[in-house]
C-alpha cells in the first residue's frame, strides 16, 4: 500500500525558494509558503530583482532563441500558421503581433504535448454528433485538425487567388480567415471552419499572453502590452491603491533557484 | 479476486473537504479511520510554479483526468446522452483535499429560507405558486439547528467576514474569527452604488486567510497575498483554506488515520440492510482490494457518491415517470447569467490583484428576501462583484460590436484590459422531476462501471429569474458610472461547453422522509445504517450560494451522527 506523501518534511526545492524570496519561515505555521515570515512583513523584504532569463544588456532580440524549432509542425504548416495568428493578432504601435511573440511556436508545442493528442480527455467510442449543447464528439485528435485545417486555409488561399496563404496581402488572408471563421470553408466532414478558426483563435491568446515558459509571449511582451504584472508573490500593499500600479513582469523562470 | 484487508471502524471514501472534516473530527476522538482516495497526495509544495494560468487554468492540471472517468450528458430524456469529453461546464477535483484545493475560498451560509423552502414558501404564498413538476422539499433540518455546525467549519478554516450582519442572511452566534479581506476602490465603488440604491452590500466571506490565524487545532496559517491565482490553483501558502493545510493534518497527528492514495473506490458492499466494507482499485498496480469497515462514508464529489450508490445497488433509483425511488432525484446546478459588464474608458484598476473571495454581496435578492407574489418564479440570486485577479488568456473583454480578431480586437482587448468592471448573479437552482442522475446505458470509465448520466435543462423559472437579476445588475452598473455597459439578460439552454460553475448538487439527497429523500438529517443512509453519504449531494435544492460553507456544515453534523452511530447504532434520528 502505498504511503501517504501529504507531509514531507521541506525538501530541495523548498529551501531553495525560501532562500530566493530571502524570507524565513517560522516553524510553527503549517502549509504556507514563506508562512509567518509574510505576516512579519514580506514586502519590507521583497525578493531581490529577479534576474531576466536573456542576456543582460538587452541583446536577447540578437541572441539566438534555441526555443524556436519544431517539435510537431513542417516548415509549411508552421509559415502558414504565423501567417494566420499573425492576422489575428498583428503587430501595430501598440506592440509586437502573434508571430513575434512566438505564437506558432507555442502552438507547434502544445501540439506536441499531450494536449495535442487530447491526453487526458474521454476517448471512448462511440463518437456520436449529438447536440451543440453536448460538446465535441470528433474521435481525430487536435494534431489531425490542425493538419486538417491547415490544409483548407492553404486550398481555399489557392482557390481564390492562386497563391500560397503566406504570401497572400493582409487583406487577402483576412478574407481566407473570415470564410474560416463563418465556417464557409469546411475542414472535413464534421469540422466546420468556425470551429478550427475558434481553436486558431484561443490558441493565439494562449500563446500572447502564456507564461514565456511555453515558447510564446516573447520576453513578456505580451504582458506588458496590457500592463499584466506575470507572477507576483504578493499584492498585499497595492490593493486598497486608487491608482493603477505599473510593474515589471516576472515570469515562472524568476522562481527557479538559481 | 480482492485481497481482504483487516476490518477497520471507518472507512472514508474520497479525501476532500469531506472526507479530512471526518477523518480529523473521529480520529480525534479515538476512532480509526482509514481513507481512500483515487488521485495522489498533495502538498503546498506541490504549487511553488502554481502562477501558470495555461497549465492550470487553461489545462486543467488539477482536475480529475477525463480520459479515466467523466460524465454523460443531455438536455432532456428524449436526447442521447454523450460523454463529456473535454472540460466545460464544471470541473471535477482529484486527488489529495479534491475540489477543496481548487476552489475560490467564497463560504457563504445557506439562508434559513432554504432549509425550509417548501413550507416557508407555501405559508407566504399558498401551494398553487409551486409550480407542477417542481420538487420542493424541506431539509428536515433548520437553519437554526445546524449554525453550531457552520461556525465550526467556519473556525476551522479561518472565515473572514463582517462582524455586522445584515438581518436578511441567518443570524450568527458567533462573530467570524478573522476579519473581512481588504475592501478595494473597485469594492468600494459596489458599495456606494447598492447603498444608494437602498441595498444591504457586505464583504464576502472568504475563506483566503485575511491575516494570520491559528485554528482551535492549533494550526497556524499564513494570511493571504491577493496573488490573483485560487479558482483553478493550489495556495502555496496554505493561505486559502483547503483540506491538506487545515483538517488533515489534524487527522495525521492523531496516529488513528491511515490515507491511503491511488484507491479508486468501484463498490460499496452491502446486504441490502448494512454495508459490510468497500472494494477498492490500486490505480497503480491494478490490483484489487476489500476494506471491511463497520460504517462507510461516502464523501466524494457529488456524482462519484450517487454513481457508487447506483452501481452497487444501494437504496432505490429513482424513475423520473414515476416519481418514484430517491437516488438520482433532485439534481441541481447554479444558474447564472445576467450579469452586467461596464468598461471604464478614463480609469483603470489594478485587476490582476485579487483574491478568490475578494468581493462584495448584496443579499437583497437572494433567497425570499424579497416579495414574490408578482414574479414568475422562486428564490433568487446573490448579486456579487469580485475581483479574483483577472488573467489574461481567459480576460479579454470588450465592447459589443467589436470584432473578435484582428487589429481592433487587439487595440480593444488592450484598452480595456484593466478597466472592465461585471457585476453577476450567482442564481439559484431549484429541483424538478425531470432532472436527475442515473447510470449511462452506454459508456463506462476505465474500470468498466457506467458513467453518471446528467439529464437537465434551464427552464422558464430560471429564465425569468435571470431576466428580472439582470434588471438588477445593469442598475447597479449604471450607478457605479462607466462609460458603457453591456448586459446579458437572455439564458439558452444549458449548454455544457462553457464554463459556468462547479456547483452541482443533489442526488442523494437529505430529508425526514425516507420515501423522498436518500439520507436523514445527519447524512445517514435510510436504507443501510452504517452508510452516511456526505457532501453537497445531500443538497435537496441548490441557494443562489456557493456551497461550500454549507456542505462543511453538513460534513461536521454528520461527525455528530457517525459518533452516536459508532456508539449506540440503529438509525440516530
Amino acid at each position: 500500500m502505498a504511503e501517504q506523501h501529504n507531509h514531507q518534511p521541506p525538501d530541495r526545492s523548498r529551501r531553495q525558494f525560501l532562500k530566493y524570496s530571502g524570507a524565513a519561515i517560522s516553524g510553527a505555521v503549517i502549509g504556507g509558503v514563506i508562512g509567518g515570515a509574510i505576516a512579519g512583513g514580506f514586502k519590507k523584504k521583497a525578493p531581490a530583482p529577479a534576474p531576466t532569463p536573456t542576456t543582460p544588456g538587452g541583446q536577447a532580440a540578437a541572441v539566438a532563441d534555441y526555443n524556436q524549432a519544431t517539435m510537431y509542425f513542417t516548415q509549411s504548416q508552421l509559415q502558414i500558421t504565423q501567417a494566420a495568428v499573425e492576422r489575428i493578432f498583428p503587430k501595430d504601435d501598440l506592440g509586437p503581433g502573434a508571430a513575434e511573440l512566438g505564437v506558432a511556436y507555442y502552438i507547434d508545442h502544445q501540439l506536441a504535448s499531450p494536449w495535442g493528442i487530447n491526453g487526458r480527455e474521454y476517448r471512448t467510442g462511440p463518437y456520436v454528433k449529438g447536440e451543440a449543447t453536448q460538446g465535441d464528439y470528433q474521435s481525430i485528435h487536435r494534431t489531425e485538425v490542425f493538419n486538417l485545417g491547415l490544409i483548407a486555409i492553404q486550398d481555399a488561399s489557392m482557390k481564390k487567388y492562386n497563391n500560397k496563404f503566406p504570401d497572400l496581402a493582409d487583406d487577402q488572408k483576412d478574407a481566407i480567415l473570415t470564410l474560416l471563421e463563418k465556417g464557409d470553408i469546411e475542414v472535413i466532414n464534421g469540422i466546420t471552419g468556425t470551429s478550427f478558426f475558434n481553436l486558431l483563435r484561443t490558441l493565439t491568446l494562449e500563446g500572447v499572453y502564456a507564461d514565456p515558459l511555453y515558447g510564446g509571449n516573447k520576453n513578456m511582451q505580451g504582458w506588458k502590452m496590457r500592463k499584466y504584472p506575470g507572477n507576483q508573490m504578493s499584492y498585499t500593499n497595492i490593493m486598497e491603491k486608487a491608482e493603477f500600479v505599473t510593474m515589471e513582469p516576472m515570469s515562472l523562470r524568476d522562481h527557479i533557484a538559481h | 479476486m480482492a485481497t481482504k484487508m483487516p476490518k477497520v471502524p471507518v472507512v472514508i471514501v474520497g479525501m476532500g473537504w469531506l472526507g479530512g472534516i471526518i477523518a480529523a473530527e473521529l480520529s480525534k476522538q479515538g476512532v480509526k479511520v482509514v481513507g481512500l482516495e483515487r488521485g495522489k497526495p498533495r502538498a503546498t509544495e506541490d504549487y511553488y510554479m502554481v502562477h501558470d494560468e495555461l497549465r492550470y487554468a487553461m489545462r486543467y492540471d488539477l482536475m480529475q483526468d477525463l480520459s479515466k472517468e467523466t460524465i454523460t450528458f443531455r438536455n432532456t430524456s428524449k436526447m442521447t446522452a454523450l460523454p463529456m469529453r473535454s472540460y466545460g461546464s464544471f470541473l471535477l477535483g482529484e486527488g489529495l483535499g479534491g475540489s477543496g484545493i481548487h476552489w475560490n475560498g467564497q463560504t457563504f451560509r445557506f439562508l434559513p429560507y432554504d432549509f425550509e423552502i417548501h413550507s416557508k414558501t407555501v405559508e407566504r404564498y399558498g401551494k398553487k405558486k409551486i409550480p407542477d413538476g417542481m420538487l420542493l422539499q424541506d431539509w428536515g433540518i433548520t437553519y437554526d439547528e445546524l449554525e453550531p455546525y457552520f461556525y465550526k467549519f467556519e473556525e476551522v478554516a479561518g472565515i473572514s467576514g463582517e462582524q455586522e450582519q445584515t438581518p436578511m442572511v441567518g443570524k450568527r452566534s458567533k462573530p467570524f474569527p478573522t476579519k473581512p479581506m481588504l475592501k478595494t476602490p473597485i469594492l468600494k465603488m459596489f458599495e456606494d452604488a447598492t447603498k444608494k440604491l437602498g441595498y444591504h452590500p457586505y464583504m464576502m466571506p472568504s475563506a483566503n486567510l485575511s491575516e494570520q490565524y491559528t485554528n482551535p487545532d492549533g494550526i497556524t496559517r499564513a494570511a493571504c497575498q491577493y496573488c490573483g491565482y485560487c479558482e483553478r490553483f493550489g495556495c502555496e501558502y496554505g493561505a486559502k483554506a483547503d483540506p491538506v493545510v487545515t483538517v488533515l493534518p489534524v487527522a495525521n497527528k492523531t496516529g488513528n488515520f491511515e490515507l491511503r492514495p491511488y484507491s479508486n473506490v468501484v463498490e460499496v458492499l452491502h446486504d441490502g440492510k448494512k454495508a459490510s466494507g468497500v472494494v477498492y482499485v490500486n490505480t497503480v498496480t491494478g490490483e484489487r482490494y476489500e476494506q471491511p469497515a463497520d460504517v462507510v462514508i461516502l464523501a466524494s464529489y457529488v456524482f462519484n457518491n450517487v454513481r457508487l450508490l447506483l452501481t452497487s445497488k444501494l437504496g432505490k433509483p429513482y424513475d423520473p415517470k414515476t416519481g418514484k425511488g430517491v437516488v438520482g432525484k433532485n439534481y441541481c446546478y447554479q444558474t447564472n447569467g445576467g450579469s452586467a459588464t461596464g468598461f471604464f474608458d478614463d480609469k483603470e484598476f489594478n485587476l490582476y490583484a485579487g483574491a478568490g473571495s475578494l468581493g462584495m454581496e448584496i443579499p437583497d435578492f437572494n433567497g425570499d428576501n424579497f416579495d414574490h407574489t408578482n414574479l414568475n418564479f422562486l428564490h433568487g440570486a446573490g448579486i456579487r462583484i469580485s475581483q479574483t485577479g483577472q488573467r489574461p488568456i481567459a480576460t479579454n473583454p470588450v465592447p459589443k460590436g467589436t470584432p473578435t480578431w484582428g487589429a481592433e480586437f487587439k487595440k480593444q482587448s488592450l484598452k480595456y484590459a484593466n478597466n472592465t468592471l461585471t457585476v453577476s448573479p450567482q442564481g439559484s437552482s431549484l429541483p424538478w422531476q425531470h432532472h436527475y442522475l442515473d447510470l449511462d446505458p452506454t459508456f463506462k470509465d476505465a474500470y468498466g462501471l457506467p458513467l453518471m448520466r446528467i439529464t437537465f435543462d434551464f427552464e422558464d423559472q430560471d429564465r425569468e429569474m435571470i431576466k428580472f437579476m439582470a434588471s438588477k445588475t445593469e442598475e447597479i452598473m449604471k450607478e457605479m458610472n462607466p462609460t458603457s455597459i453591456g448586459v446579458s439578460n437572455k439564458l439558452g439552454p444549458y449548454n455544457i461547453v462553457p464554463y459556468q460553475s462547479t456547483h452541482n448538487t443533489g442526488g442523494a439527497i437529505m430529508g425526514a422522509d425516507p420515501s423522498t429523500s436518500v439520507v436523514n438529517s445527519y447524512l445517514q443512509m435510510w436504507d443501510a445504517e452504517n452508510v452516511f453519504v456526505v457532501g453537497a449531494s445531500a443538497f435537496p435544492h441548490n441557494s443562489g450560494y456557493n456551497p461550500t460553507g454549507t456542505v462543511g456544515a453538513l460534513a461536521y453534523r454528520a461527525v455528530d451522527g457517525i459518533a452516536k452511530y459508532l456508539k449506540s447504532g440503529g438509525m440516530v434520528v
